[in-house]
């Protein structure tokens, strides 16, 4: 296995050249996934149209089941949105340059899964036409949203973290954007000149850039968290068996994580296919991406065992049965399966073998996000169908058009993201430039400042003897030699 | 005096920080390193260094959107719970500070947000239309070097850039 995250001999010009043919000239895969993205959206939009006309019980979606899978999808869809943004941010401002290659996909991943999931709260609803009722507006009935419900929080996070992580995106592919003005003809250079604002690269630029850019992934951090948070304060703060739990916010965000992490590997493995980014998305950027949602689904696990220990030993009764019943009752497959997807499967990426066999991480990446969805829906379904009223227990089961709905949905996401990769470049270019520069001149350097330090000190510290050990770990700059 | 803008362009940082250099220590008298801008492909780590510090007014902005963000979102939730005043409460507050306090942090780091990208665009001198030296190399891989001066001085400065082996250099002057 190549044992660099990127290969230092790469000239610039190169990178352009590799990046902007993607734009071009995909793989026939790519036309494939299109097709298959549109058909799933077409099912979701005949569903939808019907369920639009006739009403919400077409979908099977009724009393006590009145949040089933739409606000399950919900909740997957803002979940995935977390890694790609917050991962990004949290790697920017520790200097793992191996993010570099892969962050602009995981950015635009955030975005369109938000746009997906703002899109299920209005579904849900049922009278699209009365959606403006829930924004805050001054109206001559004086009627406001309660500023006290999490669903208004909702409403707000997300669209304080939409707004915020498109800006991010955005902010960060203007360097690029200029690279495409430059290169790009007919339609495509209106579109780039208008997109890049004006980007030219002054060292005024690059200090502001660097500054807002730096800002922006501070303040992105918190914010992630918080959307999670409160997401889940929509259940916590309800008195319901199963949702009325203390460790529901950390629950939810380590989910996030997870669920985006293995979006990530999923979307890694197929953009390196389509646009023959070898040379870019590498195989040492593959594992520790693995080696990341591995750690992630182990956190995710710890809570999930958290959670079923304090309900086990805690005295509430009806939150007890509903746990025995989430093991025994009629969605147990659903449960042992999220388990299994969820806990249990991740244990293959523990192992560099399969972690390095793409094959296998696609399937694995794409199952650990079954079990992740399976997860939001055994939060969402067996509480509402065994509540604290003897009188509303009731299992029902979605139909075919809440299935077409959500299905079509991962048409939608797919479709918006392979438009993006199609317009903009999805690795980008300035800070692949950056962290060859930097690979090669910078931390070169560091390592000729310690071997002439090695070569001219008689007697180091600690009594080795010069040059004795080829690497010292810990040394700046020497892992990236 | 007529104004004139020089553009060179190197292969390479160090050649041009070389060329900076010279600038710094007066080789050509009368032209400043103040009056450089170096255009680039990758912000170079080490940029500060050649050309000092220079300011940048970001994180000004940053905090004054936060806090415009915070009063706002204080402001917009208490306004709009105050017209329930009429309504009884249950001997809740009018204006419950500790739910609002979640509404008025996303309002934070909104404007907080909003206001850094405003000032990004104020500060990077965005929109504007790009003068007339700009190289498409500069976004390929190379490193440039550009400066408006008094025409008098262009010669000079072509004369310090070929000595540090520029690849390419363009002038105009400004009318």
């Amino acid at each position: 296995m190549q044992s660099k995250d990127i290969n230092e001999d790469i000239r610039w010009a190169q990178i352009n050249e590799d990046v902007l043919r993607s734009l071009e000239n995909p793989r026939m895969g790519y036309w494939v996934a299109v097709g298959v993205c549109l058909a799933l959206l077409a099912l979701a939009i005949i569903a939808e149209i019907y369920q639009y006309r006739v009403g919400m019980g077409v979908g099977n979606l009724n009393w006590p089941h009145m949040w089933d899978l739409y606000i399950a999808t919900f909740i997957f869809w803002i979940g995935m949105s977390h890694s790609g943004t917050l991962l990004s941010a949290i790697l920017h401002i520790t200097h793992a340059d191996w993010r570099k290659p892969i962050y602009r996909f995981a950015e635009a991943m955030t975005t369109f899964t938000l746009m997906t999931a703002a899109l299920f709260p209005v579904i849900h609803l049922g009278r699209l036409w009365n959606m403006y009722w829930v924004l805050p507006y001054f109206s001559d009935r004086g009627i406001w949203p309660n500023f006290r419900s999490p669903l208004v929080w909702d409403a707000f996070a997300i669209f304080t973290y939409l707004t915020t992580s498109a800006l991010f995106l955005y902010i960060g592919s203007i360097p690029d954007l200029a690279i495409c003005r430059d290169n790009a003809r007919g339609w495509r250079k209106k579109l780039y000149t208008a997109l890049s604002l004006g980007w030219r690269g002054d060292d005024r630029q690059w200090r502001n850039f660097r500054k807002t850019y730096l800002v922006m992934a501070c303040f992105l951090i918190p914010l992630a968290v918080s959307v999670h948070s409160i997401v889940s304060s929509d259940f916590a703060m309800s008195i319901m068996p199963g949702w009325h739990v203390t460790t529901f916010p950390p629950y939810f965000v380590a989910g996030a994580l997870y669920s985006g992490c293995a979006a990530i590997i999923t979307l890694f493995i197929l953009l390196r296919y389509f646009f023959r980014f070898e040379a870019y998305m590498t195989m040492p950027i593959l594992d520790k991406t693995c080696k990341l949602t591995f750690a992630i689904a182990m956190v995710w696990t710890y809570l999930n065992l958290i959670e079923f220990a304090s309900v086990w030993y805690g005295h509430d009764k009806v939150a007890k049965e509903l746990l025995i019943a989430k093991f025994t009752g009629p969605y147990s497959p659903y449960f042992w399966a999220m388990l299994i997807l969820g806990s249990v499967l991740p244990f293959t990426l523990a192992f560099e073998k399969l972690r390095t066999n793409i094959p296998v991480m696609f399937v694995v990446s794409i199952l650990l996000n079954v079990g992740m969805w399976l997860e939001r829906w055994m939060i969402v379904a067996p509480t509402l169908s065994l509540s604290y009223q003897p009188f509303a227990f009731d299992v029902m089961w979605a139909n075919w058009v809440q299935w077409f709905i959500v299905i079509g949905s991962f048409g939608w996401f797919g479709l918006l993201f392979l438009i993006f990769v199609k317009v903009i470049p999805s690795v980008s270019m300035y800070e692949v430039k950056e962290m060859i520069f930097h690979r090669r001149h910078i931390a070169n350097k560091d390592i000729a400042a310690v071997m002439h330090r090695r070569a001219t000190d008689p007697k180091p510290a600690g009594g080795q003897p010069s040059g004795a050990s080829g690497s010292t770990p810990g040394t700046p700059g020497l892992e990236g030699a | 005096m007529r104004k004139g803008r020089i553009l060179a362009l190197f292969s390479n940082f160090d050649e041009a920080f070389a060329a900076i250099s010279d600038i710094r220590h007066y080789k050509v008298p009368g032209v400043s390193v103040d009056d450089v801008t170096v255009i680039s492909p990758i912000e170079h780590p080490e940029i500060e260094e050649v050309l000092g510090e220079r300011p940048s007014h970001v994180p000004k902005f940053t905090l004054l959107g936060a806090l415009t963000g915070v009063t706002f979102g204080f402001f917009f939730l208490a306004s709009a719970q105050a017209t329930f005043t009429v309504q009884p409460q249950g001997g809740k507050p009018v204006i419950p500070l500790p739910s609002n306090f979640v509404l008025m942090y996303e309002m934070l780091i909104l404007f907080a947000m909003l206001f850094t990208v405003t000032a990004f665009v104020i500060g990077a001198r965005l929109f504007r239309k790009r003068k007339s030296l700009y190289s498409e190399k500069v976004s390929l891989d190379q490193v440039g070097i550009e400066l408006e001066v008094d025409e008098k001085y262009i010669e000079p400065l072509k004369e310090l850039f070929n000595q540090h082996q520029a690849l390419e250099i363009r002038e105009e002057v400004i009318k």
